[in-house]
């Protein structure tokens, strides 16, 4: 049937549809990885060695029943699968548990501490991306100059110190501790940004339009940004992830008051339930960052 | 570059010798206490001074590296195994195998690992003596780690399954086992080597993470981690320069990981 013989509506719904497909693999992708994820860190966590120890177990004082005692209290009440079908139908409902040792509500917990974490790796990201692609550019502008062997040490010399001596760094020369994110996605950032649009720049469309006396900034405007774009963005979803993990030994290092810091906390005291939480939720994040980056992709070719 | 390389390659072969004659080089050992000279500056007979308990930094040093540089290629090794078993029969297989392993390893991959790896850590006993607990920090970051060098390996798997070697082996009548043992295993040994390099800075510098948080290595045993975390209530500028040896080292030994990496394999 011809197009035109649709209707105006039909024809917006069909054109929508493939984006809509994506969108629904891209959510059940998301789905099947907070199940996964969640069973997953229950059963490690179940089948730790650990599981249901608590300190008080390390008193040399107590006899043998009040160690059993102990334990049978801390035990989970049922199997891995059972507690995680618990947790799951209390997830539905909206209840993510009690934190065992800051003995609040989680969801009350995550309400108060998330928006510092967007905050902290907002400005991380920002600070990362807006040096990691503008020097990306330079060097790939003026191939082996001083930028781009300075870019390039600076890169590598950051990519060897770990996030938690970098959040260390910032503490000990009281700087603002959500910049540390910045300096830990940076390097990663540049590399892969410099040898995306290095790969770019030497497609043979871009050497044609160097050929015809394109200037250096419309080559890299007109035709190597958009040809590299597709998989910046995906390297921008990534970039979610890594800040994430950076976010963990900043915010205890830092004192910032997000979900990096409580992740610390409540490993130090062996809360499962926030743990699981927490896990759960940043794997959502990451994969909707990630989800989206994809989707944006198709979204561009169908504009070309 | 290659001058670099060299380099490289010379310092973590001086750093593995030094890790097989620990007893010889550190003057002590690295939970001995000298009550007397507790935070003491750098003298003759403490070349990187002692820490607040009164142990000798220069000793504790050389045995964190002896831990760490040890620890580290073993976990990237486990790895790199596992990603070889996983990776290598899902790209030799193909079909549904291949599909599955594929999705089991994009999910994994998008586990933010150093949240699981942490919810893992706290969970360990309280009572495990420091070896063990060096043991099971490593043991983790290897079962852990093994996901993206899987990707790697599969794709590279399945380009050898397509290969016009391979083929030919299959039509001389070369069976499933032999075809891999023979064929497709000695080929994937350079992407194997590769995974296993890039592995090892990627393993010290999360046992750092780690031990800087408190979750790594448990004391008095050492490890890069664990030093690092005595520059915790400094100051950048009242800070003695030789608590920073550690800092220096590691960021010395990861850098020349990258570096001794043949350029190819580095970031493609």
């Amino acid at each position: 049937m011809p197009e035109r013989s649709l209707s105006p509506d039909l024809v917006a719904c069909a054109r929508r549809l493939p984006w809509l497909r994506r969108l629904g693999v891209q959510l059940a992708r998301v789905l099947l990885a907070l199940l996964v994820g969640g069973l997953l860190g229950t059963a490690l966590v179940r089948m730790a060695p650990g599981y249901g120890v608590d300190q008080e177990e390390l008193d040399s004082r107590l006899s043998a029943e009040s160690l059993a005692a102990l334990r049978q209290a801390h035990a989970g009440d049922g199997g891995i699968a059972r507690s995680y079908l618990h947790a799951l139908v209390c997830m539905a409902h909206g209840d993510l548990g009690v934190s065992q040792s800051l003995h609040m509500p989680v969801r009350a917990l995550l309400a108060e501490r998330f928006p510092e974490t967007l905050k902290t790796i907002g400005q991380g990201l920002a600070v990362g991306w807006l040096g990691g692609l503008s020097l990306a550019l330079l060097a790939v502008l003026r191939r082996a100059g001083p930028v781009d062997v300075a870019a390039s040490l600076l890169a590598s010399a950051l990519l060897c110190v770990p996030a938690a001596v970098m959040a260390l760094l910032f503490v000990m020369a009281q700087a603002p501790g959500r910049l540390a994110v910045g300096l830990i996605v940076f390097p990663k950032i540049f590399h892969y940004a410099k040898n995306l649009l290095a790969r770019s720049a030497e497609l043979p469309h871009v050497l044609t339009a160097r050929a015809k006396g394109a200037g250096a900034a419309r080559v890299l405007l007109r035709h190597v940004l958009p040809v590299a774009a597709p998989q910046l963005l995906a390297l921008a979803g990534v970039s979610v992830s890594l800040a994430f993990a950076a976010a963990i030994p900043v915010e205890a290092l830092c004192d910032l008051p997000g979900i990096g810091q409580l992740a610390w906390q409540a490993a130090m005291g062996r809360d499962l339930t926030l743990l699981v939480d927490l896990t759960m939720l940043v794997t959502v994040v990451t994969l909707l960052a990630n989800g989206a980056a994809g989707l944006a992709q198709p979204m561009r070719g169908g504009v070309r | 570059m290659k001058t670099a390389r060299m380099a490289a390659i010379a310092f973590l072969v001086a750093l593995a010798m030094a890790c097989l004659l620990t007893r010889w080089i550190a003057r002590a050992s690295y939970a001995q206490q000298f009550r007397d000279t507790p935070d003491a500056a750098p003298s003759s007979q403490h070349w990187l001074g002692t820490d607040d308990l009164g142990r000798d930094r220069f000793a504790r040093l050389v045995y964190g590296t002896q831990v760490s540089l040890l620890l580290a290629p073993a976990a990237a090794l486990a790895a790199t195994l596992l990603a070889a078993v996983i990776g290598g029969a899902a790209g030799f297989v193909g079909g549904w195998l291949e599909s599955g392993v594929m999705t089991a390893t994009d999910l994994f991959l998008s586990l933010p690992w150093l949240f699981l790896l942490i919810t893992v850590r706290a969970f360990l006993p309280l009572n495990v003596s420091p070896e063990a607990s060096a043991a099971i920090t490593f043991g983790l970051l290897g079962c852990l780690g093994w996901s993206a060098a899987a990707r790697v390996i599969c794709a590279d798997a399945k380009m050898l399954r397509n290969s016009e070697m391979v083929l030919l082996a299959r039509a001389l009548g070369c069976g499933g086992v032999r075809l891999f043992w023979r064929h497709l295993a000695p080929n994937l040994r350079p992407v194997l080597l590769a995974q296993f390099w890039i592995s090892i800075p990627v393993f010290i510098l999360t046992e750092a993470n780690l031990g800087i948080l408190g979750l790594g290595v448990a004391e008095p045993l050492p490890s890069w981690g664990g030093l690092l975390r005595e520059l915790e209530g400094c100051t950048l500028f009242s800070a003695q320069p030789w608590m920073f040896a550690p800092l220096l080292l590691l960021v010395a030994t990861v850098s020349s990981f990258h570096l001794a990496l043949p350029q190819k394999e580095g970031w493609a």
